[in-house]
């Protein structure tokens, strides 16, 4: 249960060496963008403020987020979060269970109100009165509006609680819901991406922790720090983007010689993440590096944007697959024969009434 | 001289009155002209964008083939507006028909005129009204498949320049709230496509109905976008 204990006491009783720590610190630092004497402040902070109590739910969604979120990269990463934060209570990977887990949510509701952060990974469904996400016997959407009435602030992780992602995807059958149209007059902080880069999810919490304070976020409600800036801005193919070098075909010329993926449906100019500079799995790659187009996971309505490989959007308002082009040009081409014909009228209309004058 | 005209000039034997007004002022002019000019060149250079030509070979570093179509979208694009920005200050200086297309007027003459043309176009009416400036039917079918289809795609445009300008950028400051209204730019993408596709329709209607009139209405219309004066004949075929 939460305690009254630092972060830094809780690191140095798991045999985390000082000089561990102050690694953790400065590359902390770093990740947020800040210069050499943040670390210290960080330092400090871990070292004598109280850990947050973090209540972390789990409502409709595949639990991507906590396995992106475990495999931070820095091995201490991980310890570092679990530690700093007091996870009090993420029923997928805690070890009570049942009424024992439900009383830790009472507890905290009481004991630290106003005080806890409430990360919520997936979101709510609201048809059927939410019976389509039970947790704990009540429907999801109760559960999460309970717990957010006492919260500091909520995280939305990933891109199920920041947008609806795939269960939002139309026809959106259980109406799944993002976490800011279902809790109102609260700071909401959305982290989106599916999952979102582990480093990026620290960071958040790192930032809370550390500066005792929200981080800045921008007109969606995401951290300026880490979606600022499009994945195309800062890919290192942008340079054949420019030239005008594209993959046409997955096995071409270009694939092989690491061409820009926009034509087979690259979605990095259209997509808000921090992909192209913090890479994923310790720094090793990222989707564009690995010679596949972004998907644009951490985007709104992602799923509803037509396919994956085509750069325009198919368009299913009109009933068929069609992108903009090709509604265009059957337009253009209809509106061209009707001008045709209107013009063929004209001229046979003009010769026989002259003719009539004429008569 | 039209071509109608000539034919009436030929045709010695009937009576021929010509009348001439001056309407369309020379910064309506002047906008229409770099207008077309303008979107030539965007939709031309948006497609490539879109659908980019094939790829160039080469070092990365000796070529900036989509760099170039992006720039030139973007520069005529900054023309196109800064023209726009003096035709909405022209609205409210300049004469009557400088405003009509801004706006669709509510009186019932004005339907019932537009109803008219519509027999005319039908080939219903037998003659066509003539009007001192846009027709009816022309100012509603400008109105809603040219005034507001362009500021749609100015609005979107930059919203979707400040992406690439950053969010500190004037761009994001002034436009930024687009993507309050779709959050996902991809969205914005396609509609700002779907926009080209409109105003090229209405190109093709507007082109082969002002040379359809200019012809057989027996007044001015192609040559009074560059003159100003809209020339009335009165002799009927």
């Amino acid at each position: 249960m939460a305690t009254a204990e630092t972060f830094y006491d809780v690191i140095r009783r798991q045999g985390i060496t000082r000089r561990s720590f102050t690694k953790f610190c400065s590359l902390t630092a770093a990740s947020l963008g800040f210069g050499p004497g943040t670390a210290t402040a960080i330092a400090e902070a871990l070292e004598t403020k109280e850990r947050v109590p973090v209540i972390w739910m789990h409502g409709l969604e595949c639990t991507c987020c906590s396995e992106s979120f475990i495999r931070s990269a820095h091995p201490l990463v991980k310890d570092v979060v679990l530690s700093m934060i007091s996870l009090d209570y993420d029923d997928m990977i805690m070890a009570a269970a049942g009424h024992q887990a439900e009383a830790i949510l009472e507890e905290t509701k009481a004991r630290y109100k106003g005080k806890y952060i409430l990360a919520v990974e997936g979101n709510a469904p609201l048809n059927e009165n939410g019976m389509f996400c039970i947790d704990g016997g009540r429907p999801f959407v109760e559960k999460l509006k309970w717990m957010a009435e006492d919260a500091r602030a909520v995280i939305a992780w990933g891109t199920c609680a920041s947008w609806g992602c795939v269960q939002a995807a139309q026809p959106n059958p259980t109406q799944a819901t993002p976490i800011d149209k279902v809790i109102r007059g609260m700071p909401i902080i959305k982290v989106p991406g599916c999952p979102p880069i582990a480093e990026v999810m620290t960071g958040v919490v790192t930032f809370i922790t550390t500066f005792d304070k929200l981080p800045e976020l921008d007109r969606q409600g995401r951290p300026k720090m880490f979606y600022s800036q499009r994945i195309h801005d800062k890919c290192y193919r942008r340079p054949h983007f420019d030239a005008g070098q594209f993959v046409d075909e997955w096995d071409d010329e270009g694939a092989r010689k690491g061409y820009c993926l926009y034509k087979t449906g690259c979605k990095g100019p259209t997509t808000y993440n921090a992909c192209s500079t913090v890479r994923w799995n310790e720094g090793v790659s990222f989707p564009i590096q690995s010679g596949h187009g972004c998907i644009g996971c951490s985007e709104k309505g992602f799923w509803d944007q037509g396919s994956f490989y085509d750069r325009l959007t198919n368009l299913h308002q009109f009933g068929i697959e069609a992108n903009a082009d090709k509604i265009g040009l059957t337009a253009a081409g209809v509106v061209g024969g009707a001008i045709a014909a209107h013009a063929a009228v004209t001229v046979v209309k003009r010769v026989t009434t002259k003719r009539e004058a004429d008569g | 001289m039209t071509i109608h005209q000539s034919l009436a000039a030929d045709s010695g034997s009937e009576k021929t009155v010509e009348q001439s007004v001056y309407f369309y002022q020379a910064p309506v002019r002047l906008w229409h002209w770099g207008n077309a000019f303008s979107i030539l060149t965007l939709a031309l250079t948006g497609y490539f964008i879109g659908s980019p030509l094939p790829s160039v070979s080469g070092e990365a570093s000796a070529n900036y083939l989509m760099g170039d179509i992006r720039f030139i979208h973007f520069a005529v694009a900054q023309i196109l507006s800064v023209l726009l920005i003096l035709r909405l200050y022209w609205v409210f200086v300049g004469n009557v028909h400088a405003r009509q297309i801004f706006y669709v007027p509510m009186r019932g003459r004005f339907w019932k005129e537009c109803l008219h043309e519509v027999r005319w176009y039908m080939f219903m009416a037998r003659q066509p009204k003539r009007h001192v400036g846009h027709k009816p039917l022309a100012r509603l079918t400008m109105f809603f498949m040219f005034t507001l289809p362009l500021l749609f795609m100015v609005i979107t445009g930059f919203a979707l320049y400040s992406e690439g300008a950053g969010r500190d950028s004037w761009e994001y400051a002034l436009f930024g709230w687009v993507f309050s209204i779709w959050p996902n730019s991809q969205e914005i993408h396609t509609l700002h496509h779907l926009g080209m596709w409109v105003i090229l329709v209405f190109v093709i209607v507007h082109i082969y109905v002002a040379v359809r009139e200019d012809i057989i209405s027996r007044q001015s219309i192609v040559s009074s976008m560059i003159s100003g004066e809209r020339l009335f004949n009165d002799v009927e075929d």
